[in-house]
């Protein structure tokens, strides 16, 4: 794919006056910039063919890319229980669950697009294990409660964060985010569900339940990303309205909300400092493991090898498929060319 | 989240975020940009983009993608790199000869107030 590189301008015609167009450069940021601000300042939004300051440029296509390349890899824990789900409902349920990911991945990865990175140059990132994805999804899914935990509780706080990413002030992005969690909801409804009935059922089921819970709740608080004071990023986020609210601002939003739906699970869930502050009018938790988080993120979780593995096998076993494609749209190109050149 | 340090290289920054492609390389699928018309009487909306290597797959594609939950009666795809847009560095003097003609707007006429369907 091939890009304009209009910096290079100067380089290309050495016979233009090289400090004329210094200074028209000059000038077009000044104004690039001020308009800029001027976005921020009245919360309005950014598109793509706007001037941006390339850190803001740089940040976006970080956070959207690793977001896509997360709905991709998180295929994967559920994607593995579609031939065993218990029955063909739930395997309807969970087929077209997996399908949205996928189209979730499809939506973000265009909207890092419109930031002047290929595609192709993403998934490679991914490919070669340059580019991060979510630390969740390094888990695996033990049994079928395990999927019922991962909708309720991941997608639960995937929705959590993402609603506030509606308003992300990059527009292809915040436009995602709003097709994303129209889709969302579902999911986190349907994993309740499955552990609704598995805590409804026989004791050992009941237990199954549990145990899934137990594993997910953690690291599903982790998805909110680190504590405040350890999130560098997150202020220069807040700033250019990319990001809404904080890590633990979030991250206090969803306990509040999971504990009354525990409840009604007949579930627990694994903290035994978790209870109401009257005072502050949310729920006090327990500290995390945060660094067993910080080394998952560096690769050392169960099975960050195995997932990137699987994405690559699919990568290169898809290869034919794109080749053929590519190669049959050529073909029929040059019919196309052919039969106009004989009919003029 | 992770945090790595960023994926994009400063001489990656398209002009005005414009992907430019060449049609007749087609080991890069290209851009299409989706429009679907959510029921009879309404006209196509963008939904989105995609890539896919010709009009056939683009718009199989566009089907699986945007339209999973009866979101449309049709669809259109459009190859993005075929779409002409306005100059955004124009910085709003393109639009500008709209602007100061409130007499093009019923609410500039005044004097008609309080008078019956008018």
């Amino acid at each position: 794919m091939s890009i304009k590189k209009p910096e290079l301008r100067a380089v290309d015609s050495p016979n233009q006056p090289i400090t004329q167009d210094a200074h028209e450069a000059a000038d077009d940021a000044r104004v690039g910039w001020e308009h800029f601000q001027q976005l921020m300042e009245e919360d309005k939004r950014v598109e793509p063919r706007d001037w941006m300051p390339e850190q803001y440029r740089k940040t976006l296509v970080r956070q959207v890319s690793q977001h896509a390349h997360s709905e991709i890899i998180g295929m994967q824990p559920e994607g593995n229980w579609i031939s065993r789900a218990p029955s063909l409902k739930r395997k309807s349920v969970l087929m077209a669950k997996v399908q949205d990911e996928a189209g979730h991945g499809l939506y973000l990865y265009s909207a890092a697009e419109t930031l002047g990175t290929s595609r192709d140059e993403m998934y490679q990132q991914l490919y070669t294990g340059k580019a991060k994805y979510s630390s969740i999804f390094n888990y695996p899914a033990r049994t079928w409660a395990d999927v019922g935990a991962i909708g309720w509780l991941v997608d639960g706080a995937a929705i959590t964060n993402q609603v506030p990413l509606c308003r992300a002030s990059y527009g292809p992005y915040g436009r995602a985010m709003v097709r994303v969690c129209k889709e969302e909801s579902f999911h986190q409804r349907q994993g309740w569900e499955i552990l609704y009935t598995l805590s409804h059922g026989t004791e050992e089921q009941k237990q199954m339940a549990q145990d899934a819970v137990d594993r997910t709740y953690g690291p599903a608080l982790q998805m909110f990303g680190p504590p405040d004071g350890d999130s560098p990023n997150s202020q220069q986020s807040m700033a250019w309205n990319i990001k809404r609210f904080s890590n633990d601002d979030l991250r206090q939003r969803f306990v509040d909300m999971i504990v009354p739906q525990a409840e009604a699970l007949g579930l627990t869930l694994p903290d035994p400092e978790l209870k109401w502050n009257e005072e502050r009018g949310h729920y006090d938790y327990a500290d995390l493991d945060w660094d067993e988080f910080f080394s998952v993120v560096k690769g050392n979780g169960p099975l960050n090898h195995q997932r990137l593995a699987h994405y690559r096998a699919a990568r290169d076993n898809g290869a034919w498929v794109r080749e053929a494609a590519a190669a049959y749209a050529a073909k029929q190109a040059d019919a196309t060319r052919g039969s106009a050149l004989l009919s003029a | 989240m992770a945090q790595t340090d960023s994926n994009a290289s400063a001489d990656e920054v398209p002009e005005g975020g414009v992907v430019t492609e060449d049609p007749a390389d087609h080991s890069v699928w290209p851009l299409w940009e989706v429009f679907v018309r959510s029921s009879r009487g309404l006209s196509h909306v963008h939904a989105g983009s995609l890539h896919a290597p010709d009009a056939a797959m683009a718009l199989r594609n566009a089907r699986d993608l945007y339209t999973r939950r009866n979101e449309g009666t049709s669809i259109w795809v459009i190859p993005a790199a075929q779409v002409v847009a306005s100059d955004p560095d124009s910085k709003g003097g393109y639009f500008e000869s709209a602007k100061g003609k409130a007499y093009r707007h019923a609410t500039y006429y005044t004097q008609s107030e309080g008078v019956p369907h008018l």
